[in-house]
């Protein structure tokens, strides 16, 4: 089951977790997993969503306690209470979602809860210094005196950073920090990764983008179903061996493609733009259309535009400019609702944040949005809805015990699938999917591609956001790639590769754009 | 092996139970008031005392039920108090005094038409709530907490702070029959009691079988999912500010006919007694969640309690200790049954994966 780590120098190991295991109530998060952490070095940990990645980390730095198993920090077995028991023996962690305080000073944060006291009063001369030192260590440009508020994601992930580093971290944990940055900040991010890992600080990086591990990492450690599935030398390993250790064999499943044939136009977005609030175009004049019955995938690095141009197109942005028409007429409703209408729909990107109400019933989330089409007059008569509700749940083989408990008791693919059956009781023609996929496991991805594949040999028209390679080259009929704000590229199947792509992805990114593609395309 | 199993379905089925009667508590809590009160105050069970308490919930019930589908969608009406204040005054002076038309004439409404006249006042005050909310983008505590201010500081205005006295009004006007909608009965029963009915059913309709009343949910446990799904969400966020204005309107009418008397101060502090009412019948401050059912307990709860402590000759110091302690114990239980909510689906999770 284990490959073996790659016996080499020993001594540069600080970190060692031996056989641990976690239980969460009912769960296994994490199966008798064996881990090193090396020194000057990046640690990468990969796996599919809910391999256990993130409560593997969380061990390490103290959010939990392993039920079974040991950790040796520097040789000596340890207990951390809790994080700042950690913290006082040198490991640090930034989180996925980030933990600043929005409506203090970057030197305030950086300080919080150990700020600099004196005569009874905080020095923040002092710590405004210090923070100031360390932000030019770090090489960010960022005032101390800034609220964390004022300051772009990507630099507030660098605060966060820098918080951990403040602290004298030896052991440095990130767990995704790049999935919300924009590709300049992502190589400000991997120039602080390596002035620290010169610095002999061990960085333990969790991402789920395969390419940057392959740019960063050192040592790479894989997980599958919380077992460790594999542990090499980066280079050693090239990304077949890393999805093969990931879902246990070569492929995803992506199902095949059938062989209907489209229909004519369905949906049509002409000279789509949206400018930002920081001036320029969030979406840069982008026309594009799609045929019914095709699957159109939309691939781009993070901020290309391409999440801003399908809420363009479905109304969410009131500012926007550009004509959308379905089937061949022009859609002159301005808002969301109207839209739906009109056959539009919208898988958002952030289930929680934009695609469920947590609180209410599976049945509750499946109907919000067609509910008006349930009613007769002012009634929504209850035989009718529960056998629609019953209805999605079968088609979509949605996995609940009663369609009456809340939403958030569902797994994460489930719970996709529950949003994807809202946008379909819409009766819609035309879907706009944002990274469909994004947080289910791979069996509940493999359904949502299997669902994708039947909506369009419906003669639905989607159109799919993707930072995945494999994914759009494997389902797409039709590959539009972004940079920037701008399409860049418009590519049929038959001519579309892996090198194509990505270098359309990157133009106009200078030249780390530039580096990656080739390394991607060595 | 088959004693564990055992075991774990009783205590399954504990946790059912459990569930079930902190599901029920508030009805639990209200029959617990009734029968302590039966027995620990004389004549609190007479039908006399059973009206006349009725018709003090009622008053409650009505700003309570506007209140409950405004915290649904998470928001707040602070300025129900004074515009039941407001409504109350308008009132007396369209009996008293009518309009004057300034060129010699004064116009007189009859009295439906001023029942329509002052729903309208009292939509229209929850209209600008809703309007400062949505267009303005002040947040709901702020802007109901100026509105509180702004309708009390008129209903002050209308008579310069006197009282309108007297409201029967003159059979040569048009305007008699005020008095019917606060003491006037149908069936043994108080007129304004029917039209509570009336009015709860409507509400717990509109919550349960309306897109309009799961909108309202929507809108309160996720605004931007719920527009994103299409729903509009200003729109259904200016129908519950103006829904709740218009409970307040009947909340001023029903006092002043029941009392032939306007007075500006009617309604003060009415609006804290409506929020306690919904929180206390189960609705989340949070938002999302909420019955009308539950908020008609729980004014009954309060209302019950109140009127009880008063026949027992507690004073109304020790009133509002009890009071207060009641609504947060009725938070706290209620934490205690999401948390036991969320294990059991959770529980069932396990068992389907």
């Amino acid at each position: 089951m284990t490959e073996a780590a790659t016996p080499s120098d020993d001594s540069d190991i600080v970190l060692r977790l031996e056989g641990v295991t976690k239980v969460y109530s009912g769960t296994v998060a994490v199966k008798n997993a064996d881990f090193v952490v090396r020194r000057g070095a990046v640690n990468v940990l990969v796996g599919e969503n809910g391999a256990g990645k993130s409560t593997l980390v969380k061990m390490i730095a103290g959010v939990e306690g392993p039920t079974a198993g040991r950790i040796l920090l520097d040789g000596e077995p340890v207990v951390f209470s809790d994080t700042a028991d950690a913290m006082a023996h040198g490991i640090g962690m930034v989180f996925q979602e980030l933990n600043l305080f929005g409506n203090l000073s970057v030197a305030e944060n950086v300080f919080a809860s150990r700020e600099i006291v004196r005569h009874g009063r905080i020095d923040h001369a002092e710590q405004e210094r210090q923070t100031e030192a360390l932000m030019e260590r770090l090489q960010t440009g960022v005032d101390p005196r800034a609220m964390v508020d004022d300051l772009m994601i990507g630099q507030q992930q660098l605060v966060e950073i820098a918080k951990a580093v403040a602290r004298n971290a030896r052991i440095l944990i990130m767990d995704e920090p790049t999935s919300a940055l924009s590709a300049p900040e992502v190589e400000i991010l991997f120039r602080v990764i390596a002035d620290l890992k010169a610095k002999g600080v061990a960085i333990v990086y969790i991402s789920h983008r395969l390419e940057e591990l392959m740019r960063i990492g050192d040592y790479i450690t894989v997980l599958r179903d919380g077992r460790v599935t594999g542990a090499k030398r980066m280079a050693e390993v090239d990304l077949h061996w890393i999805v093969r250790q990931m879902i246990g064999s070569d492929a995803k499943d992506f199902s095949t493609p059938g062989d209907h044939t489209f229909g004519g136009e369905i949906l049509r977005a002409e000279d789509v733009s949206l400018t930002r609030i920081t001036g320029g175009y969030a979406v840069d004049h982008v026309s594009l259309s799609v045929r019914a019955g095709e699957i159109v995938g939309l691939y781009g690095l993070m901020g290309a535009g391409r999440s801003e141009l399908l809420e363009c197109v479905m109304g969410r942005h009131p500012t926007a400019k550009g004509r959308i028409f379905i089937a061949g007429r022009p859609v002159r409703e301005r808002d969301v609702g109207g839209r739906i209408a009109r056959g539009l729909a919208l898988i958002p990107e952030d289930r929680q944040r934009d695609g469920l109400v947590s609180i209410l019933s599976v049945a509750e989330n499946l109907t919000m949005a067609s509910l008006t089409k349930l009613a007769k007059g002012f009634h929504v008569p209850a035989r009718a809805e529960a056998e629609q509700v019953k209805k999605e749940v079968r088609d979509l083989s949605i996995k609940v015990a009663d369609p009456k408990l809340p939403v958030s008791s569902l797994s994460g693919g489930n719970q996709q699938k529950v949003v994807i059956g809202k946008a379909l009781m819409t009766t819609p023609q035309v879907l706009l999917m944002d990274e469909p996929s994004r947080g289910i496991d791979i069996g509940a991805k493999a359904d949502v591609f299997r669902i994708m594949r039947s909506l369009a040999a419906q003669g639905i028209g989607i159109l799919f956001v993707t930072s995945d390679l494999d994914e759009v080259l494997a389902l797409s009929d039709r590959i539009a790639v972004m940079s920037q704000g701008r399409l860049t590229a418009l590519l049929d199947r038959s001519e579309a590769t892996e090198a194509k792509i990505v270098a359309a992805s990157s133009i106009g990114h200078g030249s780390a754009a530039a580096r990656q593609h080739k390394e991607l395309t060595a | 092996m088959s004693a564990a199993v055992d075991s774990r379905a009783a205590s399954s089925a504990r946790t059912s139970l459990t569930l079930n009667l902190l599901r029920l508590r508030t009805f639990i809590a209200l029959f617990a008031v009734v029968i302590y009160f039966s027995f620990a105050a004389p004549n609190f069970l007479t039908a006399a005392n059973i009206v006349l308490m009725s018709k003090h919930v009622a008053q409650n019930a009505f700003l309570a039920i506007g209140m409950t589908f405004v915290i649904v969608t998470g928001g707040i009406d602070l300025s129900v108090g004074s515009i039941v204040g407001l409504c109350a005054m308008v009132a007396g002076g369209l009996i008293l005094h009518g309009v004057d038309l300034h060129n010699g004439y004064t116009l007189f409404f009859s009295i439906p038409e001023i029942m329509v006249i002052i729903l309208v006042l009292g939509v229209l005050v929850g209209l600008i709530n809703g309007l400062l909310i949505t267009w303005l983008n002040v947040a709901p505590f702020i802007a109901t907490l100026g509105s509180l201010y702004v309708a009390r500081g008129a209903a002050l205005l209308v008579s310069d702070g006197a009282t309108f006295p007297n409201l029967e009004g003159s059979a040569a006007l048009g305007t008699t029959g005020y008095a019917f909608l606060g003491a006037g009965t149908i069936f043994y029963l108080p007129a304004s009691i029917w039209l509570l009915i009336l009015v709860a059913l409507a509400a717990a309709y509109l919550a349960r079988w309306t897109p309009l009343g799961r909108h309202i949910f929507a809108v309160g446990g996720n605004e931007r999912a719920a527009a994103l799904s299409g729903i509009r969400v200003n729109r259904v966020k200016l129908f519950v500010y103006m829904f709740s204005g218009a409970c307040a309107a009947i909340v001023g009418l029903i006092i002043s006919s029941e009392l032939l008397a306007a007075h500006p101060a009617t309604g003060t502090t009415f609006e804290l007694n409506a929020i306690a009412a919904a929180v206390l019948g189960g609705t989340s401050m949070s938002g999302g969640r909420g019955t009308i059912g539950g908020t008609i307990i729980g004014a009954f709860v309060i209302g019950i309690l109140s009127d009880g402590l008063v026949m027992m000759g507690v004073s109304s110091f020790w009133q509002m200790v009890i009071k207060g302690v009641v609504i947060i114990a009725a938070v706290v239980v209620d934490q205690a049954q999401r948390k036991l909510q969320q294990r059991v689906a959770l529980q069932q999770m396990a068992q389907l994966a």
